[in-house]
């Protein structure tokens, strides 16, 4: 009789690397937060300036807050990784050499901080 | 779990099998959706969901955010960022529960309701976008 | 630095226990002595019941892969100094089936391998002998690192899919997929249907942790999540097909 190994239920609490892998991806749940949080801000936005100001108050509530910075850190979590196995998946060759795989990852933070400050500008800055 | 772990197949099993298409798309959209949502939601996630909020930066004044609101490629490409986002945490989700908490029996039931919320996220934020 | 170490090695005798043991034997603690060096010291001077396997002694047949101190290594080339003063544990690979103290069955991954075609396939008949395939050094590097691989299958150990799943095909034969695939000299469309599958690609949530185990930096996980590109390509798009 072999004996078959068993593996624990909660097997990714036994080693860093694991607890890490389901942190991100757990980071989707953080992306959903703010799907729901955006669209109620949408939904504010159309209701008139009273309702903004008001989800903007209920979004300062400590509990709200605390929501969304741990969803902020999740999202950080998910860019940080996402772009870093990006080259993984993306094997790109120009005349025949093959672009090398820090420089795949660099270009990807660089459309992140360009696109970041893009959109900070027309929000903050244009509106 | 170890008395559950099927022994080994014979030769020829896999080759039986057919490339799944849906999971394929699946992947794609989750894909995508990753993509997207890397480059979009740490900034809008800081501005809305804390800056804003706090006063820190003064947010953009109602008049204005409205007019941006209702521009038709705004809204397009905000409906597009949300189905995105969604299809993104549908696919990742599903497979934590798979394999994080080894729910891999009640694998159909996982797909149908994470794709079920899609479905509805993705409906609520047409209604809302486009209203 | 003291002059012995203590193993603590699992022993499963399917004859008289339903489940395994630690068992634990102090063995001389030398500068050059491999893991395995002290599983020989034991077999030789201490314990002749104790079973593993091993051959070359120096990472290239990959038979001695192991659970040392809870990481899959291959225990001829992994030191007892590093873990000095130790206990240092020693299991069976993970995610396997054990038959007796540190042998695991390898049926599995045995009957997966071939099922990948690690050979050249190609579209048209052509005979190989009467052709000769001509690569770049470009194209070398493209798979060579997938073609360094000895199946050690410290990676299935490693990846908790694997353990989940069983039907997953696992890190060494996608990554053995892949050598082919992109070799020149082969149509790649002809592996799709196994790797385009459920539990081919599709079941890789990029935990990557059988590209850190892997002592040949064959990097499986790459190979993985590169093919994941290729076969949404190729069963998706209207021309991707052959
Ligand atoms: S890919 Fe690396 S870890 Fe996996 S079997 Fe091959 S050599 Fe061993
Ligand atoms: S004995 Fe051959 S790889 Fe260790």
């Amino acid at each position: 009789m072999t004996y078959h190994q068993p593996v624990p239920l909660l097997w990714w609490t036994r080693r860093r690397s694991y607890v890490v892998f389901v942190l991100r991806e757990l980071s989707s749940v953080a992306v959903a937060w703010f799907v729901v949080h955006f669209l109620l801000l949408v939904t504010a936005v159309h209701r008139g300036p009273g309702a903004y100001q008001e989800f903007l108050d209920w979004s300062a509530r400590p509990l709200i807050l605390v929501v969304n910075l741990v969803a902020l850190a999740f999202v950080v979590l998910h860019a940080v990784t996402w772009f870093n196995l990006a080259p993984k998946a993306l094997v790109v060759r120009v005349q025949g050499q093959q672009v090398p795989p820090r420089m795949i990852a660099a270009g990807h933070f660089g459309a992140w901080f360009v696109v970041s400050a893009i959109v900070a500008w027309v929000l903050v800055v244009m509106l | 779990m170890a008395g559950a772990r099927k022994p080994a197949e014979p030769a020829g099993r896999v080759s039986t099998a057919k490339p799944s298409r849906v999971e394929a798309a699946a992947w794609l959209m989750f894909s995508a959706g990753g993509m997207v949502t890397a480059l979009l939601v740490p900034v809008l996630m800081l501005l809305f969901g804390v800056l804003f909020p706090l006063g820190v930066l003064t947010p953009p004044d109602h008049a204005g955010f409205a007019a941006l609101l209702s521009h038709q490629l705004v809204r397009i490409l905000l409906l597009g960022l949300c189905v995105l986002a969604l299809l993104h945490w549908a696919h990742r989700f599903r497979y934590t529960l798979f394999d994080g908490l080894q729910l891999d029996r009640t694998r159909t039931a996982i797909n149908v309701l994470c794709y079920a919320a899609v479905l509805a996220g993705s409906v609520w934020a047409a209604v809302v976008l486009f209203a | 630095m003291p002059d012995t170490i203590t193993l603590q090695v699992a022993r499963y005798r399917p004859e008289s226990e339903s489940a395994p043991t630690l068992q634990e034997y102090e063995v001389p603690l030398r500068e050059e002595w491999a893991v395995l060096d002290g599983l020989n010291y034991v077999k030789d001077h201490l314990d002749g019941t104790l079973s593993f396997r091993w051959s070359c002694r120096m990472g290239i047949c990959g038979s001695c892969g192991m659970t040392v101190n809870g990481d899959p290594a291959l225990t001829c080339g992994t030191f007892l100094t590093d873990y000095a003063p130790g206990p240092v544990r020693v299991e069976p690979l993970a995610n396997f089936p054990v038959i007796r103290d540190l042998v695991v069955e390898i049926d599995d991954f045995l009957h997966k391998l071939p099922e990948v075609k690690p050979w050249l396939v190609r579209d048209d008949d052509g005979g190989v002998d009467d052709v000769e395939f001509l690569q770049t050094p470009e194209q070398l590097d493209a798979y060579k690192q997938y073609s360094m691989c000895i199946n050690c299958m410290l990676c299935y150990s490693a990846c908790p899919v694997y353990g989940i799943e069983p039907d997953f095909l696992g890190p060494a034969a996608i990554a053995l997929a892949q050598r082919y695939n992109l070799a020149p000299a082969t149509s790649a469309h002809q592996r799709l249907d196994v790797l385009a599958t459920d539990a081919g690609v599709w079941a890789c949530t990029y935990v990557g942790e059988c590209t850190r185990a892997c002592p040949k930096g064959v990097d499986p996980a790459g190979a993985i999540q590169r093919y994941k590109l290729t076969a949404a390509a190729r069963t998706l798009l209207p021309w991707g097909k052959r």
